[in-house]
């Protein structure tokens, strides 16, 4: 009698021996699903307290629920409020009084209709927050600029496109965040030498500086430059850093590990000299866009820093040969090297720097139209490193390049073939790289299902393949992936004309597929939707646009199934009022596109998007914006929706030919060609 | 009579600033014997001073006459009995006075030597003004009556040194708060030494406004020129052409070489009084006029338009309602800056000085918040523009009483101006632009800045 009461308490109280030690290490390995998450706090009135104690991090959907929630998980020390668009004053005296002092990180970056009051209140009780993300607050001004200054603790501050800040604020903040390491600044407009700085002078811990399209000359870099850590400093787009102003400027910033001068129109070697002179152990340098031919004398301003520099990108610069030749022959230890976009790279060039980077690891060649299987050839057989390799729309490299590539590169992982003439052979040797998680093979029209089915077969750590237009394509081949790659997370089929509802029902098992793309899959329906929407809990985002089988139907499993689904577009297919409106039913949605859908009404819409509370984007027909009631979209407006009015009557009308012309690939090709050329 | 003005004086321009550090020097500088030379000079010495300012002025007017001479000897003759009889006086009583009375025979003797000092100075003739004054035909005009007194006061500096420092017992006085350059000019001139010839104006020479002087009717003038055609009034005899003329400058052949001048200022402890330490000389008289106004006196011309700035030399003034109002560059001390690149070096130097937001920028994203918190932003303070540093502009009937509480809505920042936040506005915290009474109390808590005021402000109001 004793004893079974014993064993009656015992299991009235199963786990009193374990400890909260244990339970915290097992919810670590479960936080990876929310899902899991939240069946294990469902489970007992114990676990639920427990896992509220655990919690670190929130993202909360709506702020409605911000009391609430914060009030259950009381040691959140970060949080992203970027799904609530809409965050009051109110809100954040909540977030103020609840969190508190436990609160370090808080990303307000898509949020607004704040002011100065709550970030006040926030930055008072809030006294060890570390990081805050301000990003976008476009009606930000100084005052509200000086109210931030109050988080003294602060470390990581972002405030890009807060465009009517100027140097005002920015003092402010210097002078009160002394502890600042990480600042981004970019598309601050409104801010300039002085501001900068004095936050150089006052914030000396500074890491990480984020100038990018700043209204900076060059004065301000000779205090930023003075800084003991300074590791990061972005200087895209700032055309007020000129030669001129840097003549004068000598440095020994030995910290500097990454330099991003892209996009400086009126920075040329001269200024680029005395910019590295100090930094000798600079690691990345970024000259995107540079205004000057990168040439032999361009090359040797970076003789000072060449024998630390590991990654460096030249995208949509004029590069000589002669330049290539030099950098290759003074920047020995680079790794990553990014040339896309210059179309003047020629095969010796490329051959030239290629040679002699044995440690390259990633290389970056897209759209350099001049390049043949030649540089191929030299890469495959210089770099047996090599793990990422980007060569969108080189046209001209032969079939038989990509076969020596898969030879002799077995570490690669990244792959960007868009656009090539890769066909099964060549598959067939990339296969062999094992450790490949990202495949893109956009307009292959050479590769078919059985090209396809050799990297089914061998790499099994695939995540992301890309197969928009290669309508070479069947069920077949999309099979094969699905059953040797189950970590797939991102496919898109787009255009591919062949496919049916069968790849989509061998897609279903993999069951971590977030993004699925079927744009213009003429013979999807309903059921393969609703294999995708049962089986793929992790569902994101999903694109059936031109998918004209796919109705009200589909959408109502979606909306019953794909409970985290962000991101819809339902444009051009079957759907009607009901399907639009079920959509309501998903707590996450954000995005929703649904143009030309003829079953659609204006009331239809209206309900759907009174019924979504977390959308922030909803692109339509233009011809709705007149019969919706304008109150209902000032008030979606406040909600934080945007909308994007679409107008595509003209294209529609005319005959079914262009229709056909799109899908067919080979005539889509040349007519893109043509517009090029235009 | 000269120290107690002055004490006076300095007593006037502390109080007329607003900034606490000054308020702090001149508590340092008032010692018990400043006291009592205030004290004197209002007193019983009034009368003496203002004798010897007309006095004075008679020497000025007729420099040569023998009988004023005598006048002046027969004066000083009378002075040093006085003298004797206050010294019998003290020796009678062997010394023990009461320090009441001490102090009031010392500051006697002392009003008493500084004038037998300043009329025997007036009795010594320079050579050149000798001849200058028999070879001039206008010499009844007396061109250069300031040059004699001048000279006068040099030899009185330079005979009764040792006298001095007996006569004004002034503290010294560290000239750090003169922030203006004034005289700039000569700054990188650095003559040796020796080199060139001092010259000393007295204060009441200074101040004058009139340095000309008609010898027949008066009348003060400030150029010469306008006496000269003054002059012509008084009888045809000043109407000639040589009369007329504008005195030639020191071309008195057999004088001795001349010497570059240089100017210094009366002021005790200046670093332009010639006893300075590092002495820098003034160069012109305009020099010394400004510099005497700009350092050692009131500042009586207030700005029309700010109220707040204050000027003892009315060019400064009217330099400044030039350009005020524009100056909207503000850092949180109350310092206005004209540039902003002048402010941010300002900030760049000075520990916890932060760009002070102007109020009116704060309003539109008040309005901005939220629906919720706009609605209820019912009382404003309506203090658009500028912040007013006006000590005492009665903010406190603005103060509300609203709730710290993060629930209450109302959510306004023109309350934040309340006195404390100026009150307190010395270097160590700083003024607050936007922020709600319960936050003004966590911040100067916690900079550590109690008010000064006597917690008058605001912080006894709010219901924290």
């Amino acid at each position: 009698m004793k004893k079974a009461k014993q064993v009656q308490h015992m299991i009235s109280k199963p786990f009193d021996l374990l400890s909260e030690e244990l339970v915290f290490i097992i919810l670590d390995l479960v936080a990876q699903s929310p899902s899991d998450l939240k069946s294990f706090s469902l489970t007992c009135k114990w676990f639920y307290q427990v896992e509220a104690r655990h919690r670190r991090s929130l993202k909360p959907l709506r702020a409605e629920y911000l009391p609430r929630i914060l009030t259950r998980y009381r040691n959140t020390s970060d949080l992203d409020l970027t799904f609530c668009p809409r965050i009051t004053d109110y809100a954040l005296s909540v977030v103020g009084c609840l969190s508190g002092p436990t609160l370090r990180s808080v990303d307000l970056s898509r949020s607004f209709s704040f002011s100065a009051a709550g970030l006040l209140r926030l930055a008072v009780k809030c006294s060890s927050l570390v990081e805050i993300d301000l990003s976008n607050a476009t009606e930000m001004r100084d005052a509200a600029a000086a109210v931030v200054a109050e988080a003294k603790s602060l470390e990581r501050l972002k405030l890009g496109r807060c465009k009517k800040l100027t140097d005002m604020g920015i003092g402010c903040i210097a002078v009160g965040c002394r502890k600042l390491k990480r600042v981004s600044l970019k598309w601050c407009v409104g801010v300039g030498d002085l501001g900068v700085g004095l936050l150089a002078v006052k914030c000396k811990d500074l890491r990480s500086l984020d100038l990018s399209y700043l209204p900076i000359t060059g004065k301000c870099l000779h205090d930023v430059l003075k800084l003991q850590h300074l590791e990061e400093l972005l200087l895209q787009g700032c055309f007020g850093v000129d030669d001129d102003s840097l003549k004068s400027l000598t440095h020994h910033c030995n910290s500097l590990k990454n330099l991003d001068a892209s996009s400086c129109q009126n920075l040329t070697q001269r200024g680029l000299t005395s910019l590295l002179s100090g930094a000798i152990c600079l690691e990345r340098l970024d000259l995107a866009h540079s205004s000057s031919v990168i040439s032999l004398d361009f090359a040797s301003s970076l003789n000072k820093v060449s024998s630390a520099l590991q990654s460096i990108r030249l995208d949509g610069c004029s590069v000589t040969c002669d330049g290539l030749k030099a950098i290759g022959t003074l920047c020995i230890s680079l790794r990553e090297v990014s040339l896309s976009k210059c179309v003047t790279v020629t095969d010796e060039g490329l051959s030239c720097l290629v040679m002699k980077l044995k440690d390259l690891r990633k290389l970056d060649i897209t759209c350099c139209r001049k390049l043949t299987g030649v540089s191929i050839t030299q890469v495959a057989n210089s770099c047996p490193l090599l793990v990422s390799l980007k060569m969108e729309s080189c046209s001209l490299v032969s079939r038989d390049a990509f076969w020596l590539l898969g030879h002799k590169c077995r570490l690669l992982e990244e792959l960007d073939f868009t656009d090539n003439e890769i066909d099964d052979e060549g598959l067939k040797s990339i296969s062999s790289c094992r450790s490949l998680s990202s495949l893109k093979l956009g307009i292959c029209l050479n590769i078919t299902d059985r090209g396809l089915s050799y990297i089914g077969m061998s790499c099994s750590n695939l995540r992301e393949l890309d197969l928009y237009r290669s309508v070479g394509i069947t069920d077949i081949g999309i099979s094969s992936i699905a059953q040797g790659c189950c970590h797939l997370e991102t496919i898109n089929i787009s255009y591919c004309k062949d496919i049916t509802d069968k790849s989509l029902v061998s897609l279903s098992k993999c069951s971590m597929l977030q993004t699925f793309e079927s744009r213009g899959c003429p013979h999807i329906t309903c059921q393969g939707l609703a294999a995708i929407a049962v089986r793929c809990k992790r569902l994101t985002k999903l694109d059936l646009k031109k998918c004209p089988f796919i109705n009200d139907s589909g959408l109502l499993t979606l909306a019953h199934f794909s409970q985290g689904l962000k991101q819809i577009s339902v444009s051009e297919t079957g759907v009607t009022d009901v399907g639009l409106v079920s959509l309501a039913n998903i707590g996450c949605l954000q995005n929703i596109a649904a143009v030309n859908t003829r079953g659609l009404s204006p009331s239809g819409v209206a309900a759907a998007l009174v019924g979504c509370g977390g959308l922030r984007k909803a692109k339509l027909h233009a011809s709705l914006r007149s019969l919706v009631p304008p109150s209902l979209i000032t008030h979606m407006e406040a909600r934080g929706c945007a909308f994007l009015w679409k107008d595509y009557n003209n294209h529609n009308n005319s005959n079914t030919l262009q229709e056909q012309a799109e899908l067919d690939p080979k005539y889509w090709k040349l007519q893109l060609e043509e517009d090029i050329e235009l | 009579m000269e120290t107690g003005e002055d004490d006076l004086c300095q007593n006037n321009w502390g109080s007329a600033s607003i900034l606490d550090y000054e308020m702090a020097r001149e508590d340092e500088e008032e010692e018990p014997n400043l006291h009592v030379f205030k004290a004197s000079s209002s007193g019983q010495d009034n009368n003496g001073g203002q004798a010897s300012v007309d006095f004075l002025q008679g020497v000025k007017a007729q420099a040569w006459d023998p009988r004023t001479m005598l006048c002046n000897l027969s004066f000083m003759e009378h002075k040093i009995h006085e003298l004797q009889g206050l010294v019998h006086l003290i020796l009678g009583r062997n010394g023990q006075l009461q320090d009441e009375q001490q102090q009031l025979i010392t500051s006697d003797l002392t009003s008493i030597i500084i004038q037998l000092i300043s009329t025997a100075g007036s009795l010594l003739p320079s050579v050149k003004h000798h001849n200058m004054s028999t070879t001039a035909p206008g010499s009844a005009l007396f061109p250069f009556p300031r040059e004699a007194n001048n000279l006068a006061s040099q030899t009185l500096n330079n005979n009764g040194g040792a006298s001095q420092e007996l006569v004004l017992p002034k503290p010294f006085v560290g000239e750090s708060h003169e922030m203006k350059n004034e005289d700039d000019a000569e700054e990188g001139e650095n003559l040796p030494p020796g080199s060139y010839e001092i010259k000393q104006l007295e204060k009441e020479e200074i101040l004058a406004p009139h340095t000309n002087f008609c010898t027949i009717c008066g009348k003060g003038f400030k150029r010469d020129a306008n006496l000269r055609m003054h002059m012509r009034g008084h009888g045809d005899e000043y109407k000639t052409p040589a009369a007329l003329a504008k005195p030639t400058k020191e071309t008195v052949p057999g004088s001795e070489q001349m010497l570059v001048k240089r100017y210094s200022c009366p002021f005790p402890g200046c670093k332009r009084n010639k006893d300075h330490k590092k002495f820098q000389p003034l160069k012109t008289i305009l020099c010394v006029k400004n510099h005497y106004k700009r350092t050692h006196c009131d500042k009586s011309f207030t700005c029309s338009r700010c109220h707040t700035k204050k000027f003892s030399v009315i060019a400064d003034l009217k330099t400044h309602e030039k350009h005020c109002g524009k100056n909207k560059w503000l850092c949180s001390c109350g310092t206005t800056f004209s540039r902003k690149d002048k402010l941010f070096g300002h900030i760049a130097l000075f520990q916890g000085h932060t760009p002070a937001i102007p109020l009116e920028e704060t309003k539109p994203s008040a309005a901005a918040s939220s629906q919720r918190g706009s609605s209820g932003c019912g009382n404003n303070n309506n203090n658009a523009g500028m912040v007013s540093f006006n000590l005492g502009s009665a903010t406190k009937a603005n103060q509300e009483t609203s709730q710290p509480c993060f629930m209450d809505g109302k959510i306004s920042f023109e309350e934040s101006f309340s006195p404390l936040s100026f009150d307190t506005c010395n270097f160590g915290g700083f003024p607050r632009s936007i922020f709600d009474d319960s936050f003004q109390m966590l911040i100067s808590s916690a900079c550590g800045c109690s008010p000064i005021n006597g917690g008058d402000g605001s912080v006894s109001d709010t219901s924290v």
